[in-house]
């Protein structure tokens, strides 16, 4: 299943995160489009403004309606097909992103979030991706059953929360005039940011995330340990107060009194709760893709030096 | 040819756009007008959004949606405060009387307007892009015109910008049009086959020179200095000093996240046990 952009689209969401978002805020976006075969085509997108008022949730749904409306005037396809976000060095599996793919995969099957690094892209390559939830994650969702029993059901690992989309883009052929019109008037890029040989900025930066990321899991895991710690207690005690109430029923028996009646153990026992498991999932998804991206830029970078050594080999 | 007047900057998301609504216009439209967004300053005025405005256009009158327009402006307001109307864009390589009307139409909501004209019909072979600025002209007193002077036109990019254009660049080689986001590896291979090109480039121009083709041309040969200058010498001990460094950081934070990665995995078979 493959996702398709048109140009414009990429151009604008490039150009919506850099005016608005400097710093570590997301910005967000709708995806517009349609479904083809087994294509997900997106031909347009516009964006959403920042949540800076209380009455957020009244005019985002308001003004997405008027968009569409008139976006419907002038004849640009108005369904929706998902969402794109920009992402901070590569942190987006989140509780809210999870929740609102839930809800637009829900809706409409096909569609998918796009996740738009701004920083990897500076380093030169854009870094666009698809992503959409897999439908075990959708069962585990719609169920809302996020205890440990539930998702060993569902033999779920982090790995398969998120599936990834390959994206093509397509150009009609005006744009490819269009195409050949700027690269004749405009100045060649200067920037040749993929060769930059500097990389401790940015791994400084990865590390500090994953660092923060590995505590907030080290502690769900404390958190864990501690629940099955406090239920195996419980069961021993349930156990033990058993046994002691078998004996004493046996002693009053042997001595012709009345037994104690039964007391419901379960009242007196109050079994602990068991943590949900849902935020470890989504941290250990996180991490995950923290690691991707560092091991991905560590080779591109080892592949850098490695070039630069060859160059200055031969002087 | 001579300008005066602000120089205006556009930013290629603009011209995507324009093309995109070009291409979804009615039946029996024959060219597609709209709003231009942008910031001014003092000497330019830089077009950074724009967005398509249904209208009607036939011999006689023209009708365009200024409703429409005024609500598209709102909403575009709420998410970039900083954009104002500075003028309008058609498709089409002339300036019809209708466009005076609107241009008329639009001076009302921004002073000085600009007016963009897309020739998407590639009249001349090329896709000519230029901007106007309306200016009076005629005999004070009597029946004054409209004259449209054109400005100079600039692309600007953000950083991130230049770098999905040039991605976009690539789609128009591919015979489908049609292009994969490559990722990894290739990509810094691709980025130095580039240099290796330029570099080809500069190489059989100097072989030119040298062989008397081609006159030498000082300020390229000045340029070129610079370039053999800007490579900086270190001695080979320093060099290996410093490369053998950055390859151990980049080890080891490779072997980090895969102890991480693993680590996570193990939690996860032990928690679902």
């Amino acid at each position: 299943n493959i996702s398709r952009k048109l140009t414009p689209v990429v151009l604008k969401i490039i150009k919506h995160y850099q005016e608005e978002g400097q710093g570590s805020e997301v910005v967000q976006g709708v995806l517009l489009g349609l479904v083809v075969d087994d294509r997900l085509e997106i031909t347009n997108c516009f964006p959403f403004p920042q949540h800076t008022e209380d009455d957020a949730d009244f005019d985002e749904v308001q003004y997405q309606m008027e968009m569409m409306r008139s976006l419907r005037h002038v004849n640009i396809d108005h369904l929706h097909v998902g969402w794109y976000q920009s992402t901070y060095y590569g942190s987006f599996v989140s509780r809210a992103l999870l929740d609102s793919q839930f809800s637009y995969q829900h809706a409409i099957e096909e569609s998918v979030v796009l996740i738009y690094d701004p920083i990897k892209t500076a380093q030169g390559s854009l870094s666009l991706k698809a992503y959409r939830l897999t439908p075990k994650l959708m069962e585990i969702c719609k169920e809302k059953d996020f205890t440990p029993e539930g998702l060993k059901k569902a033999n779920i690992g982090f790995e398969h929360m998120f599936e990834e989309v390959p994206i093509v883009i397509k150009n009609s052929h005006l744009i490819n005039v269009l195409m050949w019109e700027l690269e004749d008037k405009s100045t060649v890029a200067d920037k040749h940011e993929l060769l930059n040989l500097s990389s401790s900025n940015h791994l400084e930066k990865s590390l500090q995330l994953l660092m923060d990321r590995v505590d907030d899991m080290s502690q769900d895991i404390v958190k864990y340990n501690t629940y099955s710690r406090n239920l195996s207690k419980q069961q021993q005690q349930k156990h033990q107060y058993l046994q002691r109430r078998q004996q004493e029923n046996a002693q009053r028996q042997s001595r012709g009194e009345p037994p104690l009646p039964e007391e419901d153990i379960n009242k007196m026992f109050k079994p602990p709760q068991p943590p949900p498991r849902m935020d470890t999932l989504l941290i250990a998804g996180q991490i995950n893709n923290y690691c991707q991206n560092v091991k991905e830029f560590t080779s591109q970078n080892l592949g850098k030096l490695f070039m630069a050594e060859a160059l200055q080999g031969h002087n | 040819m001579s300008v005066f007047g602000p120089v205006v900057k556009i930013h290629p998301v603009v011209l995507a756009s324009i093309s995109d609504s070009y291409e979804r216009r009615n039946e029996g439209a024959s060219r597609v007008i709209g709003t231009l967004l942008g910031t001014i300053d003092k000497h330019s005025i830089e077009v950074t959004n724009c967005f398509s405005v249904p209208h009607n256009e036939s011999e006689d009158e023209v009708a365009v949606d200024m409703e429409f327009a005024k609500n598209m402006y709102e909403l575009h307001k709420r998410v970039s405060p900083t954009e104002v109307i500075i003028g309008w864009y058609a498709t089409g390589f002339d300036i019809t009387e209708h466009s005076v009307l609107i241009h008329e139409y639009y001076s009302r909501e921004a002073s000085n307007p600009i007016h963009l004209t897309v020739d998407t019909a590639l009249q001349s072979g090329k896709m000519n892009i230029r901007a106007y600025v309306s200016a009076q002209m005629g005999v004070p007193g009597k029946t004054v015109g409209v004259m449209f002077t054109p400005l100079t036109v600039k692309y600007i990019y953000y950083d991130t910008e230049r770098i999905g254009v040039d991605l976009l660049q690539r789609t128009r080689l591919a015979p489908s049009r049609t292009k994969g986001l490559t990722s990894d590896l290739s990509q810094v291979a691709g980025s130095a086959a580039r240099v290796q090109d330029m570099l080809t480039t500069v190489l059989s121009y100097i072989d030119d020179v040298l062989s008397g083709k081609v006159t030498a041309d000082n300020s390229v040969g000045r340029f070129l200095m610079d370039l053999v200058n800007k490579v900086p010498t270190i001695s080979a001990e320093d060099f290996e000093n410093m490369l053998n460094s950055n390859i151990n950081d980049l080890l080891m934070v490779t072997y980090l996240a895969n102890l991480t990665q693993a680590q996570i995995a193990l939690n996860e078979k032990l928690v679902l046990l």
